[in-house]
């Protein structure tokens, strides 16, 4: 099972890939949250431009 | 930010979801036929028969239907959830047109029997080397624009995304290895049960990454936002990614049961393929139960109706496979019709399903309207997908199982109680009905081609400028 030779040694490198970019992402704070981002996502706006009021234009701040 | 002139990129989303309904018809317009070549042999016409148009469905729809989708679909988000335009200036339409290339070579190589006869990974080495290209492209784009983000949170769908474009970045290049003997022809770098092991490996983490994490990422995004709900648990969604892409990666050998692979990897890919239940369960609940306590919207909503439909679909599918995982079960379903309605209750059910959602939601504002043409042709298309995909299904099952009884079946001195052929016989009525039920899915395409063209027409297309993130005014 020469194949394995390669599979595994990928694998591994790759769960090491995995294993810092989780470490990377708690330590920066982006899992201190996981309330607030699934509302979030909601209060984007996107209608087409021709539907907003102009002064809203660039701006969320009505939402 | 407020007062610059920052628009998103959308023509790109625009470009990859008109092409997703165009590529979606063109890809199950193969399948229909080749579906049909079972039933009348006779439509089996020089190079248009079976064998080679297999490889072009398998490829239209996953690769040019699929891709078109997950392209459209996370350019938008990945610019909607991080509030910022498209990172990549000239790659970004390099990614559309690549594609495009791609997809067209693919339908003229396969065709004419250039392939490298690797499952899902046919095309051949220039083809395999223009598709790293437009990959390498894709994710420098992706990442470059998550990396220029103006908040600090990134949302769950792009690490799906981010997930599965990596992986698949990975399998290709692993998978495609070659020795090029001319332009067209070149030979795997592994050979034997090896090449068996290294394509399986590829195979089922195509189904896992491209067809799974992708449009996992999609349904993150787009069942919150049609439902006008946030995903049932955040917490859930992002224990749902680490734990699917730390586990996913060994599930390849289910394929190889009974084969030359040693009866130990054949024994690891089983426990993986049964753990893979748990973070493929939590995923769907946690994706229906965004609608708990607005059930009534999936009265009337037929975008609604598809994404939640698709996620019935996923659950089925991702509790049929590592059933069929199992060793016992894969000795009767190995090789049968089941493993191909199992197939299209993920592609058909989910895949599709979650797609065809995501892209009704986004036509309408991507050409500038509040809803498409036609709800009520929605709601029809919707109806026709759902009865043709448990039409297929069904079919699939009764022929898979019925196979499978027969090609075991021993008389009581040892001899077969069934000549193969028997069992091709057996299957037709079983054969009809698949055909049948991948017609209906089929002509729901068109209704949605049609729609879309109406919606297109009289659209406006503007930029639209770049939100500011919520949190800076709340």
């Amino acid at each position: 099972m020469e194949s394995i030779y390669l599979l595994i040694p990928v694998s591994v490198i790759l769960v090491f890939g995995i294993a810092v970019a989780f470490w990377w992402s708690v330590r920066s704070g982006q899992f201190d949250d996981l309330e607030g981002p699934g509302f979030k996502v909601l209060m984007d706006e996107d209608l087409p431009l021709s539907e907003k009021p102009a002064s809203d234009v660039g701006d969320s701040s009505k939402v | 930010m407020s007062g610059t002139k920052t628009t998103y990129n959308d023509k790109v989303v625009r470009q990859f979801a008109v092409m997703t309904v165009i590529w979606g018809i063109v890809g199950m317009l193969v399948g229909v036929i080749i579906a049909a070549q079972l039933v009348w042999p006779e439509l089996n016409i020089g190079w248009l028969h079976f064998g080679r148009l297999r490889a072009l469905h398998t490829n239209a729809v996953i690769f040019a239907f699929g891709g078109s989708a997950l392209f459209a679909t996370s350019y938008w988000v990945v610019q909607r959830t991080n509030h910022t335009r498209l990172w990549g200036g000239p790659l970004v339409p390099f990614t559309f047109w690549g594609w495009q290339v791609v997809i067209v070579l693919a339908a003229i190589t396969l065709p004419l029997g250039i392939t490298q006869a690797k499952e899902y990974a046919e095309l051949e080495w220039p083809i395999d080397i223009l598709i790293t290209l437009v990959w390498v492209s894709y994710a420098v784009v992706f990442f470059g624009t998550i990396a220029k983000r103006t908040v600090s949170h990134i949302y769950v769908a792009n690490w799906f995304f981010g997930a599965f474009i990596i992986a698949v970045a990975l399998l290709h290049l692993v998978n495609s290895a070659a020795v090029p003997i001319t332009l067209t022809k070149s030979y795997s770098a592994y050979s034997g049960v090896q090449d068996a092991m290294i394509q399986w490996w590829y195979g089922h983490n195509a189904v896992g990454f491209f067809l799974t994490a992708g449009f996992l990422g999609m349904m993150y995004y787009f069942v919150p936002k049609q439902a006008g709900r946030p995903v049932y648990s955040y917490r859930l969604s992002v224990v749902h990614f680490w734990a699917l892409i730390f586990t996913y990666m060994w599930a390849g050998p289910h394929h190889l049961h009974y084969t030359a692979l040693p009866d130990w990897t054949q024994s690891v890919g089983m426990v993986f393929s049964l753990i893979l239940l748990a973070p493929s369960w939590g995923g769907m609940i946690n994706g229906i139960m965004t609608l708990s306590g607005a059930w009534h919207k999936l009265r009337d909503d037929p975008i609604l109706k598809f994404l939640i439909t698709s996620l019935s679909f996923y659950g089925m599918s991702t509790f049929e496979g590592p059933m069929m995982a199992i060793k016992t079960v894969n000795a009767l379903s190995h090789y049968t019709d089941w493993t191909v309605g199992h197939v299209h209750s993920g592609a058909l059910g989910w895949v599709a399903m979650v797609s065809i959602g995501s892209i009704y939601y986004l036509l309408p504002k991507l050409f500038g309207k509040t809803e498409m043409y036609s709800t009520k042709l929605v709601t029809t298309h919707f109806w026709i997908a759902t009865i043709g995909t448990v039409l297929y299904i069904a079919s699939m099952w009764i022929a898979g199982v019925m196979q499978g009884l027969m090609w075991r079946a021993v008389n009581a001195d040892g001899t077969l109680a069934y000549s193969f052929v028997e069992s091709v016989k057996g299957s037709y009525p079983f054969w009809a009905i698949r055909w049948l039920g991948g017609v209906l899915f089929l002509s729901g395409m068109l209704i949605m081609a049609y729609n879309m063209f109406k919606t297109m027409a009289g659209g406006k297309i503007e930029d639209v400028p770049v939100n500011l993130p919520v949190a800076h005014h709340a």
